[in-house]
């Protein structure tokens, strides 16, 4: 695009506070973002891409000095800006749109009072006109029934809502430059490709520069016009969409593009004459909040009357979108909640009839690997600790335990040195192994993993999802694997089932699923997976 | 470890708390050694000015005891109360809160209501109808305090716990089988510790003002000297002699002021995050 560019990023370095990974969290680097044009900031976490979003809002923490470099706004450098000049600058010229709408809107203030802050806190139009405005940019971002939703508050909206509400103030002031923090990553697939498209029209029908911050591929394949790779703080590769998703140049670029799972399942050969592992017959499970003396309680239906068994060897696919209840089912089968009715089998135990100490003698046969690689190891115990403690719960000498920890962390990928440290030393994907590891030291006939792979960066996301497979045919595991991802359940899955509200509405081979959804919402959901439209995986 | 006395260095406040603390531990332990006679006996004439006499530094009371060999003496008493009748609050209210929040449901609902019966009542008032009796004597004053004291403890406790149940690394602990009490004692407690230390330490405070208030009001253990005693003692003298009750008061002052400086100090090296932010 021959245009003068709205912003110029010209060899711009933030030091990070002395003592850390790295000198820099953003080392040298230069770009330009022209009017009318969608730049994608794409990298792993840790990359320094939220930091360049940052700088160019100005919302640098205090922490980090910025050393050299430029970033030039219609011929002003923001960098030498003061306190005031910023002020006037944000939200008129540049707008920002956060990942957490749910955290970046006040939830005592209305959604239209909030649109309205935008021109009062500009000293723009009379309240009258404000209010005009917030109703017609409601309209715009296409919130359903504007004259209602300006008067509700945050939590009275979807995630999709509130995003779409973040949007419309952000384009308030008709900004030249809008910079979103992966504004749909906390959403679900269906409302993501909504939320894609909105910006994409919104920016064609505004000619605005658009600076969109990703870690996701798919996403970038389907908006992007050019995109900047960053790996530790430097650029490595920066092109036209076209160019760096069809052709890339560095290594990097082709290790991550390789590492974004294809959406065609694998051939997987059918399992045959093979007996249950695990047998799920009909439960039944309800949450019940109650809503004190003068209101109703609240209830959701997490699960209802939900079927499946799982074979020998084989791996289920349960997926869904958040509140669909699939994470309530891995629990119910775990036996961590309670079903209200229905039968767990494991093999020939029926789990939901024990109780106490023959409860927790069966739990061996039945592991789970947890979502958050942070939040799933207990941050005083040493990793040793950690995956011997359950084999000594069982009877296990304590030293034999050990011996077998030190082995299944070599047989996870990580040395027995990890044995005397604590988990905070270790990267997410180290912490997931461990997790894996800890799975795996009571021998279990089934896994079940909840969202295993979800919180880990692609390429490493791809490491742990061969591990995974790897060791399930090893040790001639099952497993129950709960994703949000599609792509991801495409790659493990023999057979996959459909979530909706508690209720599964499909259950199908892999390769039968993907080549004719039969229910709608599976249709959707198919339909709804970024990237598809250009082909970003080099494997496909 | 390193980094916990790093960051307690680190802040001024907390380690003046500190210094006051040792010193005052140096004299409860130390000082009879130095002053063998017990502060009961005459040594000089009644109502002697402090700063007259070297062998009597803080002056004389209105029997011709020796006011500095008071304090001396009466350190013990007061740091002894406040931590052993913290320890046994402790030792009531974090297996109480640890139930509740673990277990929750009908447990939780009885367990606080048992809590809350305790905490409607003014824990003054409880406290001096306990003394009063079991007759005052050292231990009922330690007893009667752990009993006022020990319900901020299960609440603070209950809502870690309750917090902390739900992780996922006690859910891990779960499915691989561990017992209840296992995981309350591996898993859980560890990570709720600090708060309660921060909680603890100001909680020795409140004890050794409570015992001190008990005393001023002829509550305290007869046989034993504290500061509380030598200030309701030397009340109804102030106006003559103003330094029979001003200097043990400025012992519990100061006393009490240091360990609110250290549990302050505390909180900050215990949350890292905190601290930082404050800065």
């Amino acid at each position: 695009m021959p245009s003068d560019p709205a912003v110029r990023i010209k060899d711009l370095r933030i030091a990070l506070p002395p003592g850390g990974e790295r000198a820099y969290a953003v080392d040298g680097i230069s770009f330009d973002l022209a009017p009318g044009e969608i730049v994608c900031v794409v990298g792993e976490s840790g990359s320094g891409k939220s930091m360049c979003a940052h700088a160019l809002m100005g919302l640098l923490p205090d922490s980090v000095t910025t050393e050299t470099g430029e970033i030039a706004l219609e011929g002003c450098n923001l960098l030498a800006l003061d306190a005031d000049r910023w002020r006037d600058l944000r939200g008129r010229r540049i707008a920002m749109v956060f990942q957490e709408p749910m955290t970046a809107l006040n939830p005592l203030m209305r959604i239209g009072e909030q649109m309205m802050e935008m021109f009062e806190a500009h000293g723009l139009l009379s309240p009258r006109e404000r209010r005009q405005k917030a109703l017609g940019l409601a309209r715009e971002v296409g919130l359903p029934d504007p004259a209602r939703i300006v008067r509700a508050y945050p939590h009275q909206l979807s995630g999709g809502q509130r995003q779409r509400a973040m949007i419309a103030m952000a384009l308030a002031l008709e900004p030249a430059v809008l910079v979103a923090d992966e504004p749909t990553t906390a959403l679900d697939v269906t409302t993501q490709a909504q939320i894609l498209k909105l910006i994409r029209d919104l920016q064609r029908s505004r000619n605005m520069a658009v600076m969109f911050i990703t870690h996701d591929f798919g996403v970038v394949a389907d908006i992007a016009d050019r995109v900047v790779v960053l790996r530790h703080g430097q650029i490595v590769e920066q092109g036209s969409a076209q160019a760096v998703l069809i052709r890339p140049q560095h290594a990097y670029t082709k290790a991550l593009l390789a590492a974004v799972p294809s959406m065609t399942p694998p051939p997987r050969s059918p399992l045959i004459d093979r007996n249950k592992a695990v047998d799920v017959i009909g439960i039944d499970k309800t949450y019940v909040t109650s809503g004190g003396w003068f209101r109703p309680d609240r209830t959701v239906q997490a699960a209802s009357e939900v079927s499946f068994a799982i074979l020998k060897g084989e791996t289920l696919g349960l997926v869904g979108e958040s509140g669909s209840g699939k994470s309530s089912v891995a629990r119910l089968v775990m036996r961590l909640i309670e079903a209200d009715r229905g039968t767990i089998r494991i093999g020939e135990v029926d789990l939901t009839q024990l109780e106490g100490k023959a409860l927790r003698d069966q739990r061996r046969r039945i592991q789970m690997i947890f979502q958050d690689p942070f939040a799933s190891l207990n941050p005083r115990r040493k990793v040793g600790q950690i995956i011997s403690d359950g084999p000594i719960a069982h009877g296990t000498d304590p030293k034999l335990a050990r011996q077998r920890a030190r082995d299944l962390l070599g047989m996870v990928g990580l040395d027995g040195g990890a044995m005397e440290r604590y988990p905070h030393e270790f990267s997410g994907g180290q912490r997931q192994r461990i997790g894996i590891a800890r799975a795996l030291a009571l021998d279990p006939e089934i896994l079940v993993a909840d969202e295993a792979v979800s919180a880990l960066d692609v390429s490493v996301q791809a490491q742990v999802l061969n591990l995974l497979e790897d060791l399930k045919t090893r040790l001639g595991l099952s497993m129950l694997f709960i994703t949000h991802d599609l792509r991801v359940a495409a790659q493990i899955c023999d057979r996959i089932a459909v979530m909706q509200r508690g209720v599964i509405v499909e259950l199908k081979t892999t390769a039968t699923l993907f080549a004719a959804p039969e229910h709608p919402y599976t249709r959707e959901l198919l339909a709804a997976v970024p990237g598809q439209h250009r082909p970003v995986s080099l494997s496909a | 470890m390193k980094q916990f006395w790093k960051q307690m260095s680190r802040n001024p406040s907390g380690l003046i708390g500190l210094i006051i603390l040792v010193i005052a531990v140096f004299l409860a332990v130390a000082g009879p050694m130095v002053f063998p006679n017990s502060p009961w006996r005459m040594v000089q004439r009644p109502f002697l000015p402090p700063f007259t006499l070297s062998s009597v530094p803080l002056g004389t009371d209105a029997l011709g005891r020796d006011v500095f060999a008071g304090m001396i003496y009466g350190a013990r008493v007061s740091l002894l109360v406040g931590l052993v009748s913290t320890l046994a609050a402790l030792a009531i209210g974090v297996p109480l809160g640890a139930i509740a929040g673990y277990f929750g449901g009908r447990i939780d609902d009885a367990l606080m209501r048992f809590t809350e019966f305790f905490q409607t009542i003014p824990s003054f008032a409880l406290a001096i109808v306990l003394v009063a009796i079991l007759q005052p004597s050292i231990y009922s004053i330690v007893a009667s305090i752990a009993i006022v004291s020990w319900p901020p403890v299960a609440r603070l406790v209950r809502g870690e716990v309750l917090s902390l149940r739900s992780r996922e690394y006690v859910q891990a602990a779960i499915v691989t089988g561990q017992t209840s009490r296992w995981i309350i004692w591996h898993e859980i407690l560890p990570n709720a510790l600090s708060p309660v230390i921060v909680l603890a330490s100001l909680m020795v405070a409140t004890a050794i003002l409570l015992e001190s208030s008990l005393s001023f009001l002829g509550l305290g253990d007869p046989n034993l000297i504290s500061w509380g005693y030598m200030v309701g003692a030397g009340r109804t003298v102030i106006r003559q002699a103003w330094w029979i009750t001003v200097f043990p008061g400025l012992a519990i002052l100061i006393s009490v002021l240091g360990l609110n400086l250290v549990g302050e100090g505390l909180n900050d090296a215990l949350n890292p995050r905190l601290a930082r932010d404050g800065r």
